[in-house]
């Protein structure tokens, strides 16, 4: 590892936490199923694909406009495995809860997490709790894994997008960073923004009943679309090109985004997901998309150009291209 | 008022310009880290005419801060009775060993504040600690900080400090021509250091050296529209100060900002990281606030500037090279292992540049 | 550093307020400025107002974000 210590920057989905991950703890324990870094893992057995994957939930504050740790522990591993095209099943539940929590918000939390897994037709399967000393953990850590059945006859990975297929987005980027960065104490800043946190796994289901040629999800979450194109061009080594006037952001999402300095491609979301399939099929896709509740404000947001050196690129309003480049640090820390 | 001119007609006025420039290349400075991003950001060099090149100048704050100020922000941070509060831009320009971000990760109290109203409170709610805040920044700033520190006094407070590393726009400019080298044909002057100093303050400007200035807003539309006006001045031969941030901007400025501003603080010589020391061209605490310098109050002088080998971040703020001119950049220099503070800060020329266009495309 | 937005004052309490970024609510301070009213447009820059804006030109902020509402 390159820095003596770990800094924040570690941790935010940007080119700092890639390096970690892809040299450091592949260069320790990679294996062909592991290096291929995607949402989930993709195990056989037989003729039969299980998708397995983890995902750790640290965000603050615990509560925010439009969900809780809870709902986000669900539905951050069932959109993994529906980004795998998968069929969500079954899901662990680790808690590491600091002493002092109250009750009530235990509670609640719980009761998210039980309306999040019902919604997203999962069960709760296995957990573990441990309690630690006050002042560590924050209130509280919350890890799921999660395993599901892959749809047979899909493949659907970032070595799949092909120059020529269409990039879209089921709705507005933006909302949950902005939403738990809101009600962060020391900013005193209001909005109206809501985190997006949804179960994606019907959505991408019904893309899948459409159009069988998916060739790549992947839900943006840390690091934003920005982060997520970048590692998707890095991986099938292509040119993705976007076009900043068919990029959805509401109108809330881009005044906070003006006030606090932040690029709304940059930003987390948490029930979004990039949908990249071939070109002919794009506007069926998109159809399927708006149709669903978490569609509404789909949008065909830029295509994969050539092959070549895995890139973004961004045609500005005016008509000039700029990079956009995978984030170097920490953007937002603790937002998920 | 009429609504803001479209882009393609700014364009082709740019372009119908630009084939009457008097002695091309046309070279147009423009000295605010805002304008920098927003430049690089929208592509704007990509639809401008080859005749016209746009410089960047030493317009981002952290990046003229010089070296021995951030090592003695940086130390500071490593006395543990000391809060530091910084806007972000500070928190990762390596000082000498380190920056701000790694203090922080070794255990410094390094906060990140978008005001110093946050900081202020900070001194209020930790009345055992002491909070210094890094008060960088140009005119815009400065008068908030001038308040703040009011403020602070005004509550009895003993326990706030700022490092008055704040600057005036003016003088550089004016600096930057004096040089014999310069090639500047002119400036794109900051929007919103002008709302507070108003467009008139860049009049001694073109009286003297006779170069043109337009003051212009940040979107990619308005720089355009400024660039044309601009344009306009240079084809007829005709410096002045013109605004294109009508919106925001007038000849006078905010009198009372400035007032409040003066009570506080008095401009000073000070230097520049790059183009070294510039007359007047600081902010000083007057002498009842002194004891609000934080160096004052620490027996702590920065010492002298000390470049990076290879470093070539002075002549880019001048704007005598272009990032890609420097062997270091995009190599050696890059934001994750910066060099010099024109590399890491998200306003400075090279971090820019390398963010946003540094591909061919 | 330059980041300064246009706001609407919505609310006043002493030095000064709460403005408001389409939907977005923060405290500004208005001590630069003469003044201020509820429902005027301000520039806020730092977590301080710089600049009130006179009816012709708040028309103009109103416009812009009418502007970008409806690319949206």
């Amino acid at each position: 590892m390159k820095e003596e210590r770990v800094l924040l920057a570690h941790g935010g989905g940007g080119t700092m936490m890639h390096n970690l991950v892809g040299e450091t703890i592949l260069g320790k324990l990679g294996n062909p199923i592991l290096n291929a870094l995607g949402d989930s893992a993709v195990l056989e057995f037989g003729d039969r694909r299980i998708a397995f994957t983890t995902d750790s939930f640290v965000v603050q504050p615990l509560f925010f406009k439009g969900g809780d740790i809870g709902k986000l522990s669900v539905c951050g591993t069932v959109n993994d495995l529906a980004m795998a095209g998968a069929r969500p099943l079954f899901l662990s539940l680790g808690f590491i809860v600091e002493e002092g929590l109250e009750g009530e918000i235990l509670e609640r939390i719980l009761e998210s997490i039980r309306a999040a897994a019902e919604e997203a037709e999962v069960r709760v399967v296995t957990g573990d709790t441990k309690v630690v000393e006050k002042g560590k953990a924050d209130g509280i850590y919350i890890n799921t894994s999660g395993v599901g059945e892959i749809r047979p006859g899909v493949s659907i990975a970032a070595e799949n997008a092909k120059p020529g297929d269409a990039v879209l987005i089921n709705g507005n980027m933006g909302d949950h960073g902005i939403a738990v960065i809101s009600e962060r104490e020391g900013l005193s800043f209001e909005t109206e923004i809501c985190s997006d946190c949804a179960p994606l796994n019907h959505l991408a289901s019904r893309i899948l009943d459409v159009c069988d040629e998916v060739h790549c999800f992947r839900d943006p979450t840390r690091g934003g679309v920005a982060a997520t194109l970048n590692a998707i061009a890095g991986q099938a080594k292509v040119r993705i090109e976007l076009f900043e006037k068919d990029l959805p952001v509401s109108p809330g999402a881009r005044g906070a985004c003006d006030l606090l300095g932040f690029d709304p491609l940059y930003v987390p979301n948490e029930g979004k997901m990039l949908v990249i399939c071939p070109e002919e099929r794009a506007e069926t896709v998109l159809n399927e998309m708006r149709s669903d509740g978490y569609g509404r404000d789909s949008a065909i947001i830029g295509r994969v150009t050539e092959e070549g050196e895995g890139v973004v690129l961004l045609h500005t309003r005016i008509g000039g291209m700029r990079i956009v480049d995978m984030p170097y640090g920490e953007q937002l820390p603790r937002i998920c | 008022m009429t609504a803001r001119t479209p882009a393609r007609r700014c364009i082709e006025e740019i372009r119908s310009l630009a084939e009457k420039i008097p002695s091309p290349p046309l070279r147009l400075m423009e000295v605010c880290g805002t304008h920098t991003v927003s430049i690089a950001r929208n592509g704007i060099r990509d639809i401008l005419p080859e005749n016209i090149s746009l410089l960047s100048g030493p317009g981002c704050p952290v990046c003229v801060t010089p070296d021995g100020v951030i090592d003695a922000a940086i130390s500071l941070a490593e006395d543990p009775r000391v809060i530091i509060a910084t806007f972000g831009d500070m928190m990762k320009v390596p000082g000498t060993e380190k920056s701000l971000e790694r203090a922080r990760a070794e255990g410094a109290d390094v906060r990140m504040v978008y005001s110093p109203t946050d900081a202020l409170r900070f001194a209020r709610e930790y009345p055992d600690r002491k909070v210094v805040f890094i008060a960088v920044g140009f005119e815009t700033t400065q008068p908030g900080n001038a308040l703040t520190i009011e403020r602070a006094r005004a509550d009895g407070l003993k326990n706030f400090f700022v490092i008055p590393a704040g600057k005036l726009i003016p003088p550089a400019m004016a600096a930057l021509l004096e040089d014999s080298d310069s090639r500047i044909g002119g400036f794109i002057c900051p929007g919103h250091v002008s709302v507070i100093i108003g467009a008139d303050a860049y009049a001694p400007i073109v009286e003297k050296y006779g170069k043109p200035c337009v003051v212009a807003g940040f979107e990619p539309e308005e720089i355009l529209e400024g660039i044309a006006m601009f344009l306009g001045m240079a084809v007829e031969e005709r410096p002045e100060v013109v605004i294109q941030y009508r919106q925001c901007v007038d000849r006078a400025g905010n009198l009372r900002a400035r007032e409040i501003l003066n009570r506080v603080y008095h401009p000073a010589d000070s230097e520049w990281r790059g183009l070294g020391v510039i007359p007047e061209s600081g902010f000083e605490l007057n002498d009842e606030y002194a004891d609000y310098d934080a160096f004052r109050h620490f027996g702590i002088e920065p010492r002298p500037s000390r470049e990076r080998k290879g470093c070539r971040c002075g002549e880019v703020l001048q704007g005598k090279v272009e990032p890609f001119e420097c062997a270091l950049f995009s190599r050696a220099c890059t934001p994750e292992h910066a060099v010099g503070p024109c590399m890491v800060s998200s306003e400075g020329t090279c971090g820019a540049y390398y963010r946003y266009n540094r591909k061919k495309m | 550093m330059c980041l300064a937005v246009p706001a609407k004052v919505i609310e006043i309490s002493g030095s000064g307020g709460t403005v408001s970024v389409r939907g977005n609510n923060f405290q500004a301070d208005f001590a630069m400025l003469e003044d201020v009213k509820l429902g005027d447009f301000v520039l806020v820059h730092a977590g301080f107002a710089i600049k009130k804006y006179d009816t012709e030109e708040a028309r103009e902020v109103l416009k812009l974000w009418k502007e970008i509402e409806e690319k949206t």
